[in-house]
């Protein structure tokens, strides 16, 4: 228990020093911004500065936020960064916040022409490091609208040296309306940001324009030309060879907005400048967003690009910092459940070369035979991958858990064409966009291609609703004749034993789709082909330094317990060879130190051989203390007992000449009494043949009680059994302490007789007893002890003298003494 | 001379003073120790159980039928996929007594190896026999863990038996994944399982050895050691305590489900290993210490 509370006394500290870093500082800023196709519109843009924590001139990053947020979200991030020595900006974009203007979804015309501004505004900031008058250096990075933002300035201004766009497009449009199918739920939500119906337009703070478009595309769910225009214009796939700076894109692996096909699509788009890629678990539809990880790889990125100050806030280096590494590549991957928190475990694989999403891989035989699929009229009921918000629930990730919990219905029978592997024989690792060959008649079709993992029983069987998502994504395709079909980019590991299974329906609920019913039938002409990164590999995480440093720290710490003991050296008079006992200055307190009591004080007496000591004393005289210590068992406070020469001490070997029998017999109850005897002579490891256990059990008397078990013997067939097992080996030395207490007349007599023909052969016998005239015939020498002391003893006819009685003298030694 | 000798009565007395350590003969051999032990009635029922209990378990499954096999969310939990197979069934018995079942027994051998000497009395005859303290304690742990290592080795083996009797051998059904295991590669799953469930088991046997040597009364050294390792689970139940629960002694005792993942997890074992080793080293320490400076008074 001690060694705990050194633990927790430790954690303690650990935790209070911890949490001293410096607390970076927010200024809040009004900036004016004038902008518009025609530069014409003032828009004033509500931002907060953090200057550098560390003080000097900094590389500063532009923070941007997503769409329908503010300035707001982004300053946990940005105090991070401001901590770890940067110039932070954050601010809420134009219809955003307290900014003023429009929505205008990163315009190169709006947004795109504030963010410069914000440059020139941080290009005359002193705390803002400066590559030439009126270029800073700067970094920028945000999130899905503020990601975009982030692709599409460093792309008109060459000022920016490194971005991290996270969770977003590389083309609007086709995000939008991927295979020309319009996501119309994703593209509601994002519209629908009315702020409770303040906002000037039906769909918020949108430039009118923009409403106009969105209400005209949803009320028909088909694009219109204009749409596709403006949304690719705040698109990268619009400035082709215009991003050429270091790009760290990190997509989401849960995200049915943005799937991880637009970052590779980025990916290809920067040129000339290095490309990192993660994929990490989180996105827009939820997940383990992983936000620490995350910021860690955006720190290390502008940190690596950007020139790293150094965590102490020294002055800035010059160049590029080359320490810190990234991978071109990283996914993290869900490794498990840690069974202590019942949380995923997420682990970092990472490969040195990003393959894009179509690596080589093998290609799986597909079974099925043609199958015929309705969509219904109205496109209802519709089939569910993903809904925007329930996504949350696919925090399993790749555990199989899916997106969505086996309650929802996933797929509606009719509409769907499965497609099965065998059962895999070997797991399979997906990484990037399977691909499969189908001929549809009856088109053209719009079809959702879906991937799910099925387990090989249970869980609704080989149905046709059986199997899970292995990711809650669909890639919606125009399918006509024979088609070519790209399934949605995942990471995604199928266990061995599983199936893969292509499902094709005709509806989803995230898209609009044709109203007119139709039949098609559709068939695979290839097999499924997956691609496979066998570069991608995990690092193997040590366990955290304490769990071997814990061990060595406990073993020597327990090595100090054990010897910080002090010992009773070993010690051997030869003089005192043939005397059995001698008893020197013996003190015991009870009670701890000089005020305990004392139960044995300054006892001094010699026992020769063949002598039958009687020990006498009334109770509480400090007897059985006495016996105890020559037994060993009792630590005494000064003094020593010798036993032939060698000094008493816990387990002294000298103590194989001594049989004791002390405060009542000692026996395991569940053995009988010749086990007892047995078991206990093979404990003292001498052998059987020195025991005399055949003389020693006559003694006993017990008959054949002696193969009952101990706990059926009686008050006195015990004492019998434990005088005999003192007997035991014919020690020199024997102690007895009451040892007719239980016995009958007859029995005391024999034991007089065993005790005296005991000592008769040479050997030494004390015997303590309140048994007077008991001790007046079989003793050949008393001592008498009182209190603690001796007061008295000698021969037997000597301490008698003219008391005629042991019992008159004893009763006057007391006298005296007291 | 390797034993001491002594005289026979009709020999006469023997004077050769006994010399140093060397002379000192093997006392409490382990198999003495065994045997006082085995013997007990205690140590028949505490294995009894244990090797009853799968056949109990096996029984109940066939009143009761097949557990479901759609558990919330589709993802099967232990219980669910515990008839799949033998092993998938010694999984969850060992799934089922590693909380409390096998933390009784382990602390039955370990708790109440010293501390009924003591009760009996018979402590001070063995210590006066004369065994060292030391030895007698060493003998008595190695014992007293031989016998709680048998404890908690034969619940998943005759599980397996019964498992294999009632269910079948075959491949292992993993839990939550529903992934397929080979029974070749499972069987030394199993093997890492049970042998991290002896290490996580340490810190009850340490703490019951200690309390053992401490107390005369059996009962309060094993129910001592029973009652820590559950007010250690009533705080580990308290997760407002977050990161304080790590060094909790029981808050890693099912790390070994971590064996259980597609992908085996080791960092969760090796700091539930780690923590219940140094307990035990410091406990063991501990109960040596007090053991050699102790007055015995039984």
């Amino acid at each position: 228990m001690a060694a705990a509370g050194v633990l927790v006394a430790g954690a303690v500290a650990g935790w209070r020093i911890g949490d001293d870093a410096p607390r970076p500082r927010a200024e809040p800023q009004r900036i004016q911004v004038v902008d518009g196709p025609k530069d014409d519109q003032h828009v004033t843009l509500d931002a907060t500065f953090f200057p550098p924590v560390g003080g000097g001139r900094a590389p500063a990053i532009l923070l941007a936020h997503g769409l329908g947020g503010s300035k707001d979200d982004t300053r946990a991030e940005a105090m991070e960064l401001a901590r770890a020595g940067y110039a932070v900006l954050t601010w809420s974009a134009r219809g955003s916040g307290n900014s003023t203007g429009e929505i205008a979804l990163d315009s190169p015309d709006y947004e795109v022409k504030d963010t410069r501004q914000l440059i020139d505004w941080l290009a005359h900031r002193p705390e803002v490091q400066l590559d030439r008058p009126g270029d800073p250096r700067v970094g920028m990075a945000g999130d899905s609208y503020g990601g975009g933002i982030s692709l599409m300035t460093a792309a008109y201004d060459s000022r920016v040296d490194a971005i991290v766009p996270r969770i977003t497009w590389y083309d609007l449009a086709d995000a939008i309306f991927p295979g020309g199918v319009f996501k119309k739920l994703w593209a509601g939500i994002l519209f629908a940001n009315n702020e409770n119906g303040r906002a000037p337009t039906p769909c918020g703070r949108f430039l009118p324009s923009l409403c106009a478009m969105y209400q005209k595309v949803a009320e028909t769910g088909r694009p219109t030309d204009e749409a596709i225009r403006t949304l690719r214009r705040s698109s990268p796939s619009s400035v082709p060879g215009r991003i050429k700076v270091p790009t760290l894109l990190i997509q989401g692996q849960s995200d049915s907005l943005f799937p991880l096909d637009q970052a590779d699509a980025n990916a290809r788009a920067v040129s000339g400048a290095p490309v990192s890629v993660v994929w990490f678990q989180g996105g827009h539809d939820g997940g383990d967003q992983e936000t620490s990880r995350v910021r860690a790889l955006t720190r290390d990125w502008f940190d690596r690009w950007l020139g790293h100050r150094g965590a102490g806030g020294g002055p800035p280096t010059g160049g590029r910092n080359q320490h810190v590494t990234s991978p071109a590549f990283t996914v993290t991957r869900t490794a498990g459940i840690d069974s202590s928190t019942q949380r995923p475990v997420v682990r970092e694989a990472t490969a040195g070369r990003y393959p894009g999403l179509s690596a080589p891989g093998r290609t799986i035989a597909l079974a099925g035979r043609e199958q015929t699929v309705q969509n219904p009229a109205g496109g209802t009921p519709a089939s569910i991958s993903a809904l925007p918000g329930l996504g949350s629930l696919s925090a399993l990730g790749d555990l199989g858990a899916g997106g969505l919990s086996s309650g929802l219905p996933r797929d509606v029978p009719g509409q769907t064409a499965t497609f099965d592997t065998a059962p895999l024989t070997t797991s399979l690792q997906l990484t990037g966009a399977a691909t499969v060959r189908v001929r549809v008649s009856g088109g053209p079709a719009t079809l959702f291609a879906k991937l799910y993992d099925v387990p090989p029983d249970g869980r609704g069987g080989d149905g046709p609703d059986a199997g899970t998502p292995a990711r809650a994504l669909a890639t919606p395709v125009r399918a006509d004749g024979d088609t070519e079909i790209t399934l949605p980019a995942m990471d995604y590991r199928f266990a061995r034993g599983h199936r893969v299974r292509l499902v094709l329906s005709t509806t989803d609920m995230g898209f609009a789709t044709p109203a007119q019913p139709a039949s098609y039938q559709i068939a695979v002409t290839s097999g499924l082909t997956v691609p496979a990164v066998p570069g991608l590999h995990t690092p193997q995480q040590p366990p955290p330094w304490w769990t071997w440093a814990l061990p060595v720290g406990a073993v020597l710490l327990a090595l100090a317990i054990v010897a910080g003991r002090r010992r009773t050296p070993d010690s051997y008079d030869p003089a005192l060879a043939e005397v059995p006992l001698v008893i020197t200055g013996l003190t015991k307190a009870y009670g701890g130190g000089d005020d305990g009591q004392r139960a044995v004080d300054e006892l001094s007496f010699r026992v020769e051989k063949g002598q039958v000591l009687g020990l006498l004393g009334p109770n509480g005289a400090g007897k059985t203390t006495t016996l105890r210590m020559l037994m060993g068992l009792i630590h005494p406070d000064a003094g020593e007992i010798r036993i032939f020469g060698h000094r008493v001490r816990p387990g002294a070997p000298v103590l194989a000449r001594l049989g004791s029998f002390v405060e009542g017999p000692g026996f395991l109850p569940h053995l009988s009494g010749r086990d007892n005897l047995e078991l206990y002579w093979r404990a003292t490891g001498r052998a059987l043949a020195d025991a005399h256990m055949d003389e020693v059990l006559e003694i006993a008397d017990l008959g054949t009680a002696l193969d009952r078990p101990v706990r059926t013997y009686s008050h006195g067939m015990r004492q019998r059994l434990a005088i005999a097992q003192a007997m035991l080996g014919m020690p020199d030395l024997l102690v007895l302490d009451e040892p007719t207490n239980g016995l009958d007349p007859p029995q005391i007599r024999e034991m007089r007789e065993v005790l005296v023909r005991y000592g008769e052969a040479g050997r030494t016998v004390i015997v303590s007893s309140h048994l007077l005239a008991e001790v007046e015939q079989t003793c050949t020498h008393v001592v008498v002890m009182f209190r603690g002391q001796r007061v008295g003893g000698g021969p037997v006819a000597e301490v008698i003298g003219a008391e005629g009685r042991l019992e008159d003298a004893f009763l006057a030694i007391i006298a005296e003494g007291s | 001379m390797t034993r001491i000798a002594r005289g026979a009565p009709s020999v006469g007395e023997d004077t050769r003073p006994v010399t140093g350590r060397a002379a000192l003969p093997r006392t409490l051999p382990l198999r003495v120790e065994a045997v006082r032990q085995l013997r007990r009635r205690r140590t028949l029922v505490a294995f009894g159980i244990l090797l009853v209990l799968p056949w109990v378990l096996v029984g109940a499954f066939e009143i009761g039928g097949d557990p479901s096999s759609d558990g919330p969310g589709g993802r099967p939990s232990l219980v669910e996929v515990a008839t799949a197979s033998a092993l998938n069934f010694a999984l969850f018995a060992l799934f089922v007594s590693v909380g409390f079942l096998l933390v009784v027994a382990v602390a039955l051998f370990c708790g109440d190896t010293v501390a009924s000497e003591a009760n009996w009395s018979s402590l001070r005859y063995l210590l006066a026999a004369p065994v060292p303290r030391a030895r007698l304690l060493r003998q008595k742990l190695i014992v007293a863990f031989a016998y709680a290592t048998l404890a908690v080795v034969s619940l998943p083996l005759m599980s397996l038996l019964a498992g294999t009797v009632a269910f079948g051998w075959g491949d292992v059904r993993l839990p939550d994944v529903g992934a397929v295991v080979p029974s070749g590669e499972a069987l030394g799953r199993m093997a890492i399982i049970v042998a991290y469930a002896l290490v996580s088991q340490l810190v009850v046997a340490a703490l019951a050895f200690l309390l053992s040597v401490t107390t005369d009364s059996p009962l309060g050294a094993v129910g001592g050691a029973v009652g820590l390792v559950i007010i250690s689970n009533i705080l580990d139940a308290v997760t407002a305590l977050g990161s304080w629960r790590d060094i909790l002694p029981t808050h890693w005792m099912f790390a070994w489900m971590d064996v259980l993942q597609p992908s085996i997890q080791w960092a969760g074992m090796a700091k539930g290993a780690a923590l219940s080793f140094s307990y035990a080293v410091v406990l063991v320490a501990l109960a040596f210490r007090r053991f050699q400076a102790k007055d015995i008074v039984s």
